[in-house]
């Protein structure tokens, strides 16, 4: 089990981009984190990952797995650890891959970095099979630049299996693909985490995806988590404001409306983060109290939580 | 890789067509008469008709051209004026020092730039960084004669270690113990040169690093020397293995002055003193091999290339 508690990611010497998130995945379970690009969605992951560019940092809080602590580790500090383990599955399955190295080099490696004993090939190969990729014989001699958007996303899918990871951080995997082959490497995802009990964060901003995938959702804001609840209750009945206005965005096919419906301005940017509830500049709801001073956090049923004064469906309120 | 040979090999045939007319261009450029440049003022019409004769210059230029070109097809450069041998005889003379010194040179460019910029940019922003990178500003922006000077001062006059000029054949006594006398001129030659390639591998490695398929090797858990290694390196060097043509054709141009620094019995003092003595043959003999083999060795770091990195063919 992965349980990150509070935690923060700055800039060194500047301003905070991840501001205080937790979150718990279970095996076998889907976290969908959904936010707009900029919310720190995919800092968090790198964090998690310990693969932080040098310019940031984690400053606070904690990440821990099996309840051993994995905070400051980079990943080849985390291969001998007894805990589960993380791997991760980036946007870009076209720059993902190393241009000179051929697939089954790229597998193998992965491999015995945590199988030192087994014999890669074979193992490799399973891992192909694994993630139904065609004719593993020949693609494990091919060169990266020689296959499909969607083949190196399962290419990279593998290699992240060859750790055997308990939990699989997928951030936006689908983004740069087609709609047709999104929709095979969901299919994929969902199935390798029912059949390895493998806990997956699924990082995207695209909330049909989620509606479709997760089992869960936390939807982050400006580097906060906002709101946080099972899948069906968030759909149904979203507390948050954010969470509102985001399916308020969602198209519609049977309206009649013309033009599509938008959250006016945008984002803050780190450093220039409001005071009080970072959403209220552009909240329809915004009342004197969340201009300034902490947000309290509204409970809903089922676990359903959002950082907001004047929540959404108050009905689902407990 | 057979058609990207012969494309490759294609382009080079044409490139030594076009500096061949150049190069025989180049004798029809002197202001005046070639010959009485040659020849000097006080030659006798007897002297001036042999010579322009002898030279050829009494045919249409393109026929001139033609004869020049097959002759030099067949291995024959034409008559050095002032030796009065083959130019071929005149360059395998040079040919020995010439081709030790640069192969030694790349030897301390490869030597010193690839680790060197290697460490440099695996501690970027420290001192060691700052420090090499200075070093290598003053590398490569100090005259080669200025540092060799000084190599001897300090290496030959001063402390003895090796000797300051001249360079007696591997094949004569001392055998190869007589490389000693290139250590000097070679660290010349290499200096400016390894600092452009360390600088070369540092901005290269910098650059590679910040690669996506960088992070997903750092995913994997290996450690931290074997993604420098196994996956920055290898790409980094692509860049700097195609570096190593353009320092060779620096090489040529700068030995010129090293050789004549050392009292080194080259092919780029010859090449000095042959325009001194206005032996225009020799010069042309020159350069026409020179071009020759600058297009071989580009020819090879192409191929090189195309090992390295499997992408070139479809590109």
């Amino acid at each position: 089990m992965l349980n990150v508690d509070n935690i923060v990611v700055s800039v060194r010497n500047g301003p905070d981009i991840v501001r205080g998130v937790s979150f718990r995945i279970e095996p076998g379970e889907i976290l969908g984190l959904v936010g707009e690009s900029g919310s720190g969605k995919s800092m968090t992951s790198l964090a998690l990952m310990g693969l932080l560019p040098p310019a940031l940092h984690l400053s606070a809080g904690s990440i821990t797995q099996d309840g051993a602590d994995v905070t400051h580790l980079a990943p080849h500090e985390r291969v001998r650890r007894k805990c589960g383990k993380m791997a991760m599955v980036f946007q870009e399955p076209m720059t993902s891959l190393n241009p000179v190295l051929r697939i089954a080099e790229q597998i193998e490696e992965a491999v015995r970095v945590h199988d030192p004993d087994t014999d890669a090939s074979p193992r490799a190969r399973e891992l192909l099979d694994m993630v139904r990729i065609p004719d593993t014989a020949h693609q494990m001699r091919s060169f990266p630049h020689e296959l499909s958007g969607g083949m190196r996303q399962r290419v990279m899918i593998a290699i992240a299996l060859a750790c055997r990871p308990q939990v699989l951080i997928a951030d936006e995997p689908t983004t740069a693909l087609d709609v047709t082959v999104q929709l095979q490497v969901l299919g994929l995802i969902r199935d390798l985490c029912n059949r390895l009990d493998m806990g997956v964060l699924f990082i995207t901003h695209d909330l049909g995806v989620v509606a479709q995938l997760a089992d869960r959702v936390a939807v982050m804001y400006a580097g906060s988590l906002v709101e946080n609840a099972d899948v069906e209750p968030l759909f149904r009945a979203p507390l948050h404001p954010y969470t509102g206005a985001l399916m308020a965005c969602l198209p519609n096919p049977e309206s009649d409306d013309a033009v599509m419906a938008t959250i006016s301005g945008s984002a803050p940017r780190p450093g220039a983060i409001p005071p009080g509830c970072p959403f209220s500049p552009r909240c329809s709801r915004a009342q004197q109290p969340c201009l300034s001073g902490p947000v309290p956090c509204a409970r809903g049923v089922a676990g359903q939580t959002a950082m907001c004064h004047f929540p959404l469906n108050e009905s689902v309120l407990a | 890789m057979g058609r990207y040979f012969l494309r490759r090999t294609g382009a080079a045939i044409i490139t030594l067509i076009a500096a061949s007319i150049i190069i025989f261009g180049f004798i029809h450029l002197i202001p005046g008469d070639p010959i009485y440049v040659m020849l000097g003022d006080g030659a006798t019409p007897e002297q001036v008709a042999l010579l322009r004769n002898r030279m050829g210059l009494d045919e249409p230029l393109v026929v001139q051209y033609m004869i020049w070109a097959g002759n030099a097809l067949q291995g024959d450069l034409g008559q050095s004026i002032f030796f009065d041998t083959p130019v071929t005889q005149v360059i395998k003379e040079g040919a020995e020092t010439s081709i030790l010194l640069a192969t030694i040179t790349m030897v301390w460019i490869i030597l010193f730039g690839v680790p060197v910029g290697i460490l440099s940019a695996i501690r970027q922003g420290t001192w060691i960084d700052q420090g090499l990178s200075g070093l290598a500003m003053l590398l490569a922006s100090v005259p080669t004669f200025w540092v060799g000077l000084y190599l001897i001062l300090i290496f030959a006059a001063g402390l003895g270690w090796f000797p300051s000029s001249g360079f007696p054949s591997i094949f004569e006594e001392g055998g190869l113990s007589n490389l000693r006398y290139l250590i000097l001129p070679s660290l010349a030659l290499a200096a400016p040169n390894a600092a452009l390639i360390l600088r070369l591998t540092r901005a290269s490695m910098l650059d590679v690093a910040r690669e996506d398929y960088v992070r997903t090797a750092r995913a994997k858990g290996i450690r931290p020397y074997r993604v420098v290694l196994r996956h920055i390196l290898r790409n980094a060097l692509l860049a700097v293995v195609s570096a190593f043509g353009f320092t060779f054709a620096a090489l040529i141009s700068e030995a010129v002055v090293t050789e004549t620094v050392f009292a080194l019995p080259g092919i780029g003092r010859t090449v000095v003193q042959s325009i001194l003595r206005r032996d225009y043959p020799v010069i042309q003999g020159v350069i026409l091999v020179t071009v020759c083999l600058y297009l071989v060795i580009n020819l090879l770091v192409d191929l090189s290339y195309r090992l390295l990195d499997p992408r070139v063919e479809l590109e």
